[in-house]
């Protein structure tokens, strides 16, 4: 037997997927949850179930993010499925496929809502690959995730609201870092400032701003307008030096230039892109309504550009409303006003977006690596002197330097190099970055066995 | 090398026990694989089919890669979307994973 589609389908179970389900059961879609994750939440609300309690983690995460996935889990009429990775969508016959657990299936859905939120950004230095340097954002999840902090001398790298928020909750949680590298450029503070919402972005700024007070008032070094970064060490990470001599001592390195989209599933999917150039970063290009070039295919979240949750949250629910209109559920009139609240919301939460992003802009060097020998491919472990030589040998895009180097071709498709080969290509070449392209990822979308292909039912789940 | 605080999860919340290397290390319940081998202490879990490199776990999300292990007997796996299970074996994994066990000879 074959079973009804869904009406929409959601893939991530964050803010922005929570949202939009709420919304969307709550106008009587039949609503389909995807997520990888074993627990509702998204990266920034990871396991809030259980974790809501940890002193370390108080504050928005234990109040809104719990409230949240508490409303999701009570919402009856969303088929919600955790541990399940999309690898293909059929965009013309809303054919999903998928692996679970229990062996791989296959849904039918009306529309496809991406849902699937933010990576953090390559920060691609010398030493980056050795064991004990990782992402900031990799930190707070073992925090999220297990309750636990690196042991020893813990060393935060880079710039960005999360970087302070997570040297305070280390702080919290009994480890704090020892040093605090800012990477921001002097002069960015003043520029930021001139981009204006600081009046409607008090909340967010205040806040910001007592993190910074409470990182200092732990002890841990703060020092700014670091450049030139590298992790040195044997078979792990030792110490980290900067530009003049500076240096310090170090049993894990974090490293953090702020998050970029996921833009990995809709790239595979063919949906039309465009560079945002306050961010630095691709996304796809979407209507008011996050609806793509892709009739069958919207984005929500932090996906669709970096908003942060709550931006999040009020895009999922005016993408659900428009899911509804679409399908003939709402008419236009009720659509609009319906989405009233959440376009007031989004403006809101996007008022202080033009400061942090100017602010927090990563510099060229964090884009494209200046030392020839530093890794930009970690899985074929291309360095960006190879990089460069192929563009000087004809290389016009990420794609082509793919084929020459096999930069893209290892496990992560391209999640981690792609922008970076990009930028060096273009810094090479004297052209834009977007000039340059992104690299074009296919199906599946995470690597499957050939066993699980095989397995696929013949009947959609 | 991470530890985990007494103060994280209420007392007597769940932890689960896997098996890294062989040796038993207890998570709370909810972690995933990948949180299993940084708690276990562990230089690497993987050396990578280039260069022979050492790796750990880098993005925790999914991203990178970096924490390819075999699991249960399966190499390849993304330990950090693995959700940990009693009993759960974890390996480290060297180069590139094998199609076949001929392979490997």
């Amino acid at each position: 037997m074959t079973a009804l589609p869904f009406d929409l389908a959601i893939i991530g179970a964050g803010p922005a997927g929570m949202s939009a389900a709420l919304q969307a059961a709550g106008l009587g879609l039949a609503v389909v949850v995807l997520d990888e994750q074993p627990a509702p939440g998204g990266q920034i609300f990871r396991n809030v179930e259980r974790a809501a309690g940890d002193p370390a983690l108080r504050g928005e995460y234990a109040e809104a993010g719990a409230a949240l996935v508490r409303r999701f889990r009570a919402m009856p009429n969303v088929d919600y499925r955790p541990e399940t990775t999309l690898w293909h969508a059929d965009t013309e016959s809303g054919l999903l496929s998928v692996k679970t657990p229990a062996g791989p299936g296959e849904i039918l859905a009306r529309r496809l809502l991406l849902a699937t939120g933010a990576q953090e950004r390559p920060v691609p230095i010398p030493g980056w690959t050795l064991p004990n340097v990782m992402g900031a954002g990799a930190a707070q999840i073992m925090l999220k995730q297990a309750g636990a902090v690196p042991r020893g001398r813990t060393v935060l790298a880079g710039q960005g609201p999360l970087l302070w928020l997570l040297a305070v909750q280390l702080a919290r949680a009994g480890a704090a870092p020892v040093a605090l590298l800012e990477t921001t450029r002097p002069g960015s503070l003043r520029a930021a400032c001139a981009r204006g919402g600081l009046w409607s972005g008090r909340m967010a700024l205040a806040k910001g701003a007592a993190l910074m007070l409470e990182a200092r008032a732990s002890g841990m070094r703060i020092i700014r307008d670091v450049q030139q970064l590298r992790a040195e060490g044997d078979g792990r990470v030792q110490r980290v030096h900067w530009q003049d001599g500076g240096a310090v001592d170090a049993d894990t390195l974090l490293l953090h230039e702020g998050v970029i989209p996921g833009t990995h599933i809709s790239r595979a999917m063919g949906l039309d892109h465009e560079w945002d150039a306050p961010q630095r970063c691709w996304r796809p290009r979407l209507d008011a309504w996050g609806a793509s070039s892709d009739a069958f295919v919207a984005v929500a979240g932090d996906g669709g550009g970096i908003g942060g949750w709550q931006a999040a949250v009020a895009s999922g629910a005016i993408a659900a409303l428009d899911a509804a209109h679409r399908l003939g559920r709402i008419d236009a009139a009720s659509r609009d006003a319906r989405a009233g609240d959440p376009r007031a919301a989004l403006k809101a939460s996007l008022a202080l977006r033009p400061f942090l992003d100017r602010l927090y802009r990563p510099s060229n060097a964090v884009l494209a690596p200046p030392d020839d020998a530093t890794v930009i491919c970690r899985c074929e472990e291309v360095t960006a002197g190879e990089v460069r030589r192929a563009a000087r040998m004809g290389a016009t895009g990420p794609n082509q330097a793919k084929a020459y180097l096999r930069s893209g071709m290892g496990p992560c498709q391209g999640r981690f190099c792609g922008t970076t080969v990009a930028a060096l290509i273009a810094e090479t070449r004297g052209i834009a970055i977007p000039e340059a392209g992104a690299l074009r990822p296919r199906a599946p979308y995470k690597p499957i066995t050939i066993g699980e292909l095989a397995d696929l039912p013949d009947e959609v789940i | 090398m991470f530890a985990t605080r007494p103060d994280a999860r209420p007392p007597g919340a769940p932890t689960v026990e896997v098996l890294v290397e062989g040796r038993p290390t207890v998570v709370p319940e909810g972690a995933t694989a990948a949180a299993a081998l940084l708690l276990a202490g562990i230089s690497s879990n993987r050396t990578t089919p280039v260069t022979g490199a050492p790796r750990l776990p880098f993005c925790m999300m999914g991203v990178c890669f970096d924490c390819l292990a075999e699991i249960d007997g399966v190499a390849n796996r993304q330990a950090c979307m693995v959700a940990v299970r009693p009993g759960m074996r974890i390996t480290r994994q060297e180069g590139a994973r094998v199609a076949y066990e001929d392979d490997a000879a």
